[in-house]
């Protein structure tokens, strides 16, 4: 068995939200549950029909492979299978895998007497992507502004889809997400190296401590968060990015039609300096 | 089912300041002896601000880092005619560019056509450079390992890539980045688009793709921290050299959840990895484009990874190989 040196004593039953005792079992490292049989049902299914799309289209190479959604024309209607259906299926199978995996994560918590932080915070990934197939397509009346299952089709998607608004650097809630993805990963670079400094220091020096740590950024910056704080601090951010890259795209379309650009037009035409021509 | 989540910190504990790590002889004394307390900060991390080490190399970047920041904001001031109503109206749309493609390498072009750019970018890099050595020689100070140092100088290599080494190799100033808020954007969005779309750059690829996975780590790791603090899963170099049960909770969690876990000293090294990896490829991408590759949908295509489209439009020359004079 695929145990860690310590893994028994916390092998216990119990902690399911469904199904109690029957599917509380291990397989291999993996806890299965209720929700274990869900998640693979839905990820064995999905990435059949994947595979199934894929053989049905022009090309097997792994960079080109496309499962595009239904044609605009079908609205919010389910399509024939050959003509976006399957986008709709595996768009099904994606959430319930999901929803389940995020699930399964609470039954191991409970098991494990650990808060919820972390399915919590997976649930804000999955409503990004519920924003994303879901929310927009409803809102804009079709199920063909979802985004295409492909590598490269779905980033020709996030291109073809940005420049409709001539420039999504401009979008606000865009601006926004970029800046917590790129302070989330400097906070992550800082806690991980400061964590490793303090516990590789230099030659011949003991191993140290917090005192150390909250000293190094108080040096450094006059401040430093704590070791528990950058914990919040961090799961903040991150989430804070998913959270506004699921509002820019969003506000894009059903609730903002023009170039983004446009959008900063009620800056220059403040009631404070309208009076006066630029420059 | 009603339990106790650590989100916030319901009872701030306060005593004497935290004065820090005894200085070397050698060392500068710390700035802000008695330190300020902020609550609400206290609810989230520490309450804590100051004290701070300036030292030499703080004060010489500090006093660099300002004179860039004024000498960009100077140069946006002039552009409105010196009119502080006009700055602030539109400050996001002011820029202070680079040299034009004219002057490609030179020195020092006048000061109206980007010498204060040049200057500016000499003052900022310098600034940064200086403190990245302040980082490195406080965490010697205090017998520290030197990984934030090393991580700074991956965000480095990007910053001198944008700024230096490609408009070195390129030949020309003009091809960095201008100082302003849209402008820098304007930047990035026409430079993805004279190259072939960036998306189809297998580095920018590889960055972005960095990017989010520290991200979803930091996620990851903030999520479990907080959710084992009841059993001190957040005092990490503890755990770490004397592992205890948040630390076995926190790696069963992800093994029972995705076969695999990290320990509580590995996952900051896939942490540290991840976040440098990020500018590290990124700086790279950016190297690559316009030096090695003029686009990245052609060579996409070249390589198979891209489908190639029908013609449908006569092949068009770009006019800027036509202009001879300028280079």
């Amino acid at each position: 068995m695929a145990m860690l040196s310590f893994e028994k004593k916390y092998r216990v039953r119990g902690g399911t939200l469904v199904g109690g005792d029957l599917f509380d079992f291990w397989v291999g490292p993996f806890y299965v549950g209720f929700f274990g049989v869900t998640t693979l049902f839905f990820t064995v299914l999905g990435t059949a029909l994947i595979l199934w799309g894929a053989s049905q289209g022009p090309t097997w190479n792994l960079w080109q492979i496309n499962i595009a959604p239904p044609d605009l024309s079908y609205g919010l209607n389910l399509a024939p299978l050959a003509e976006g259906g399957l986008w709709q299926v595996i768009t099904v199978c994606a959430l319930g895998a999901f929803v389940s995996w995020a699930l399964r994560e609470a039954e191991i918590c409970r098991k494990l007497g650990m808060g919820y932080h972390v399915p919590v915070a997976f649930g804000f990934a999955i409503f990004a992507y519920f924003t994303l197939v879901v929310i927009r397509p409803v809102l804009l009346g079709a199920w063909g502004h979802g985004f295409p299952y492909g590598i490269f089709s779905h980033l020709d998607w996030v291109s073809n889809v940005g420049y409709q608004y001539l420039h999504f650097h401009y979008n606000p809630a865009h601006m926004l997400a970029i800046t917590f993805f790129f302070t989330t990963t400097l906070a992550l670079s800082m806690h991980g190296a400061l964590i490793l400094s303090a516990t590789n220091p230099a030659k011949g020096e003991l191993v140290k401590t917090p005192e150390h740590e909250d000293t190094f950024f108080r040096d450094a910056i006059g401040y430093s968060v704590g070791s528990l704080g950058i914990h919040r601090l961090g799961l903040f951010l991150a989430l804070a990015a998913v959270f506004f890259s699921a509002v820019c795209i969003v506000i894009s379309g059903p609730f903002w039609t023009r170039s983004w650009p446009e959008w900063w037009g009620w800056w220059l035409n403040l009631p404070i300096w309208a009076q006066w021509p630029l420059q | 089912m009603v339990e106790y989540q650590n989100l916030f910190t319901a009872v701030q504990a306060s005593g004497p300041a935290e004065v820090g790590i005894p200085l070397r002889p050698k060392d500068s004394p710390r700035t802000g002896k008695v330190p300020a307390y902020v609550h609400l900060l206290g609810r989230f991390g520490n309450a804590q601000i100051g004290p701070i080490y300036l030292g030499g190399l703080g004060l010489a970047s500090l006093i660099l880092g300002t004179l860039a920041f004024n000498i960009i904001g100077l140069n946006m001031l002039a552009q409105v005619n010196w009119d502080p109503i006009q700055f602030v109206r539109q400050l996001f749309w002011l820029s202070l560019d680079p040299p034009s493609p004219a002057y490609g390498l030179t020195v020092l072009a006048p000061m109206g056509e980007g010498g204060w750019w040049q200057i500016a970018g000499l003052f900022l890099t310098v600034s940064v450079l200086l403190w990245w050595a302040r980082i490195y020689t406080r965490a010697r100070a205090l017998g520290m390992g030197t990984h934030v140092a090393w991580a700074f100088a991956a965000a480095i290599w990007l910053f001198l890539v944008l700024g230096f080494f490609r408009p070195v190799l390129m030949g020309t100033w003009s091809e960095s980045v201008p100082f302003g808020i849209f402008p820098h954007l304007d930047w990035t969005a026409a430079f993805s688009l004279r190259y072939g779309n960036l998306f189809y750059n297998p580095f920018h690829a590889l960055s972005i793709a960095f990017l989010y996975g520290s991200v979803l780590l930091f996620a990851m790791h903030g999520a479990t921290i907080l959710a084992v603090s009841r059993y001190g899963g957040d005092r990490e170099i503890e755990q770490i050299t004397d592992r205890g049960t948040a630390s076995e909770r926190a790696a069963l969690f992800w093994r029972w959840t995705m076969g695999f876990n990290a320990t509580m000293e590995s996952v900051h090294r896939w942490a540290w990895w991840f976040a440098v990896l990020c500018p590290l490829v990124g700086g790279i991408g950016i190297l690559l484009t316009g030096t090695v590759v003029d686009n990245w949908y052609l060579w996409a295509v070249k390589h198979g990874v891209a489908p190639s489209y029908p013609a449908v439009y006569p092949p068009l020359v770009d006019p800027a190989t036509l202009i001879q004079g300028a280079k």
